[in-house]
């Protein structure tokens, strides 16, 4: 399943970041970030519930950097 | 400017002229120390807070973290030795102003391109049963129902003309300025700007699936797919930072220590502001910023000119493209049989042109349209009895009470006719009265008027191959290809036959970075399309199949915009590499500089700061397109 979020973050670099954190969360398949419209997407593994997913997923990018956010 | 970056730029004003203002205030030791910090933790308290962030998430190669680390280090030294601490503030007030100017940027192209696919209607109009329009969210009306589009409004859904005569304006669309006509029973698509008249439309699609949510669903989601371009500098980012950090942790160790050893003077201080001069170069900022948005200034500057690329992968693949296979009928010819030339014998052309109009009065064959499209006055008061079709052969007719036949040349040897041959090529109708040969009338599909001037162009941007695939007969595709200039012709082919001579086509490549691109009007040669290296499908206004299979989409069915696109893309490309190679090239320059004492720590901030406001200018630039 594909979904696709709006973002906020502010440098292209940690957008990169974001997407990395985000490809290494249990549960998602892939992931890619499009900085220029803040939006990312994110394929989730079969029989993966994206609510319980996505929140781990902001939880990681917040690691890497911290002023950013997902709406979900 | 939002919210955050009014803040940001008051903060970065005040604690700039803080420091001006302090190079005047004579005061010496800690006071000096403590009145120095106000405008440093004004312009970089944010910066301090990430950096602990990224230390408690472990994050070591942070870009606030190493900003952090650099300009306390040379606070540091400042306290102990120089009593200098307009660097470090200096540092950090450029990092910011680097960092504000990206954002303001990016915002600021993103709107702009937006603006230049502004086609999104905001509400359709419903006639209520009192006669009175209702506003309503497009996503509300359903398949089938009656919508007004008054003069100066979007289209806002698909549907056919039920009422109104109208110009519309489709150059949001297409690029094109002049106006399309449409009138009851024409299909109009969304997006269009209604120019003069009422229109009242039945829709023939939800607003999902409608041609302007498709187009805006394409563009904004192009440059997700990733060119090979953003990937190196994303890789290289990932290897730069942790490089130059361990870099200049072996500088600030290294040299004292073998200078020690040596017996010489270590100079501790003078090696570890070089190291702090590295990480003040150690954020790949400029890089990864600006190569996303060429490519994405890119795509939106093609999109205003009526080409839709489906991604920075393929505005890549556009750029290196050498050869361009073409399908004939439809992409470069009309598609659409015309009479090309009248050859009478005895009697004048108008007169050969209306009989054979006559005959073909009642027929439906596409030969008939074109006949009849080409004498326009068909339906005057003449007489036409007798009408009779023979199967492969011809109709024959009386006209006035003469016995016309009209057909090929079988048909004038059965009825004994002497027929000349002509020297044209296409469909020839003989023509004769009573038995008596009148001359003959030539059909061909015609070559779109701009089909010669495309290849020019293509040749002259460097494309060295132009092919020509067709399903036509031998004569006709030879004729067309000499006629425009195209290098080479495959004729007589079945649609299967046109994926293995593409196949063979990319077989033939001489070298690895070359691209075959094949354009077609994407209704029956979506194998083909995805086959080749780039498919560009042309003509797609309404047309999903073409939207779906080809990679990049002409909007209209003008072959000029082909070498349009490839022009685009290369200038694209070209901002691309620039940018790529001068961002490096001055980081590395500065690196080595800083290495042996020639670049201080302000060299270090403008180089990086510097380089990344050139190269969002440069990248900007990508969406300038118009006079290509």
């Amino acid at each position: 399943m594909k979904k696709s979020y709006k973002i906020e973050v502010d440098c292209a670099n940690c957008a990169n970041k974001m997407e990395e954190a985000t490809k290494k969360t249990a549960g998602v398949k892939d992931a890619s970030i499009n900085f220029m419209m803040q939006k990312m997407s994110v394929e989730f593994e079969e029989g993966q519930d994206p609510k319980v997913v996505m929140p781990e997923v902001l939880k990681n990018c917040k690691k890497v950097e911290d002023d950013c956010e997902i709406f979900f | 400017m939002n919210k955050k970056q009014k803040k940001n730029l008051i903060r970065i004003i005040v604690s700039a002229v803080m420091m001006i203002g302090l190079n005047f205030v004579k005061v010496e030791g800690l006071l000096r120390f403590a009145l120095y910090m106000v405008p440093y933790l004004i312009v970089g308290y944010d910066i301090l807070i990430k950096a602990g962030k990224g230390i408690k998430n472990r994050q070591p190669f942070d870009e606030c973290l190493l900003m952090a680390l650099a300009t306390v280090g040379a606070i540091a030294l400042g306290l102990y030795s120089t009593g200098d601490y307009v660097e470090a503030i200096a540092v950090m007030l450029f990092y910011q102003v680097g960092e504000w100017f990206q954002s303001y940027a990016v915002g600021k192209s993103r709107r702009n391109i937006s603006d230049l696919m502004d086609i999104r209607p905001d509400y359709a109009n419903i006639q209520r049963e009192d006669g009175q329009l209702e506003q309503v969210d497009p996503d509300e009306v359903e398949i089938g129902s009656i919508i007004v589009v008054q003069p100066g409004e979007k289209v806002p859904i698909d549907g056919i003309v039920t009422e109104g005569f109208t110009s519309l304006n489709t150059s949001a669309l297409t690029g094109e300025s002049l106006p399309r006509e449409v009138q009851p029973g024409d299909e109009v698509i969304s997006g269009c700007i209604n120019i003069n008249g009422l229109l009242k439309l039945k829709t023939t699609k939800e607003f999902g699936e409608s041609t302007v949510s498709k187009i805006l669903d394409l563009v904004e989601n192009a440059s997700s797919r990733k060119s090979k371009s953003e990937d190196f500098i994303t890789k290289f980012s990932r290897v730069y930072t942790p490089a130059v950090v361990i870099c200049a942790l072996l500088l600030a160790l290294i040299p004292p220590i073998v200078l020690t050893a040596t017996g010489g003077v270590p100079m501790w201080s003078d090696w570890i502001y070089r190291a702090l001069t590295f990480l003040v170069i150690s954020c790949p900022c400029a890089l990864v910023i600006s190569i996303p948005l060429s490519f994405f200034a890119g795509i939106g500057g093609a999109s205003k000119e009526g080409v839709l690329v489906k991604g920075s992968n393929y505005l890549e693949t556009l750029s290196q493209t050498k050869t361009v296979v073409f399908d004939k009928t439809g992409t470069l010819t009309k598609g659409v049989f015309q009479v090309t030339a009248v050859h009478p014998e005895q009697i004048d052309e108008t007169h050969l042109l209306h009989l054979a109009a006559h005959v073909e009065r009642y027929s439906t064959h596409p030969i008939a349209n074109s006949l009849r499209a080409a004498y326009p006055n068909e339906a005057d008061d003449c007489k036409v009895e007798d009408v009779e079709e023979v199967a492969g052969h011809g109709i024959r007719a009386t006209v006035n009470g003469d016995t016309v036949c009209a057909g090929n040349s079988k048909m004038m040897d059965a009825i004994g006719v002497k027929w000349l041959p002509c020297d044209h090529v296409g469909t020839i109708i003989h023509v004769a009265i009573n038995d008596t040969y009148v001359g003959h009338i030539v059909i061909s599909d015609v070559e779109k008027p701009t089909s010669k001037e495309a290849i020019r162009q293509l040749h002259k941007s460097g494309v060295n191959k132009t092919v020509m695939l067709t399903g036509d007969a031998k004569a006709v595709a030879d004729r067309v290809a000499a006629d425009l200039g195209i290098d080479m012709v495959f004729s007589e082919l079945l649609p299967a036959d046109k994926v293995t001579k593409v196949e063979e086509l990319l077989e033939q490549k001489k070298s690895e970075k070359e691209r075959l691109a094949f354009v077609g009007d994407g209704i029956n040669d979506a194998p083909v399309l995805s086959r080749a290296d780039i498919g560009i499908a042309m003509g797609a206004m309404g047309s999903d199949a073409a939207i779906e299979a080809a990679d990049v989409v002409l909007m209209d069915d003008d072959p000029l915009k082909i070498a349009k696109a490839i022009k685009i893309s290369r200038k694209c490309l070209g901002i691309v590499h620039q940018n790529t190679w001068f961002a490096i090239g001055v980081k590395l320059i500065v690196l080595v500089l800083g290495a042996v004492g020639i670049a201080n720590m302000w060299l270090a901030i403008f180089a990086d700061v510097g380089v990344m406001v050139l190269a969002i200018l440069n990248a900007i630039r990508a969406l300038f397109v118009k006079n290509l």
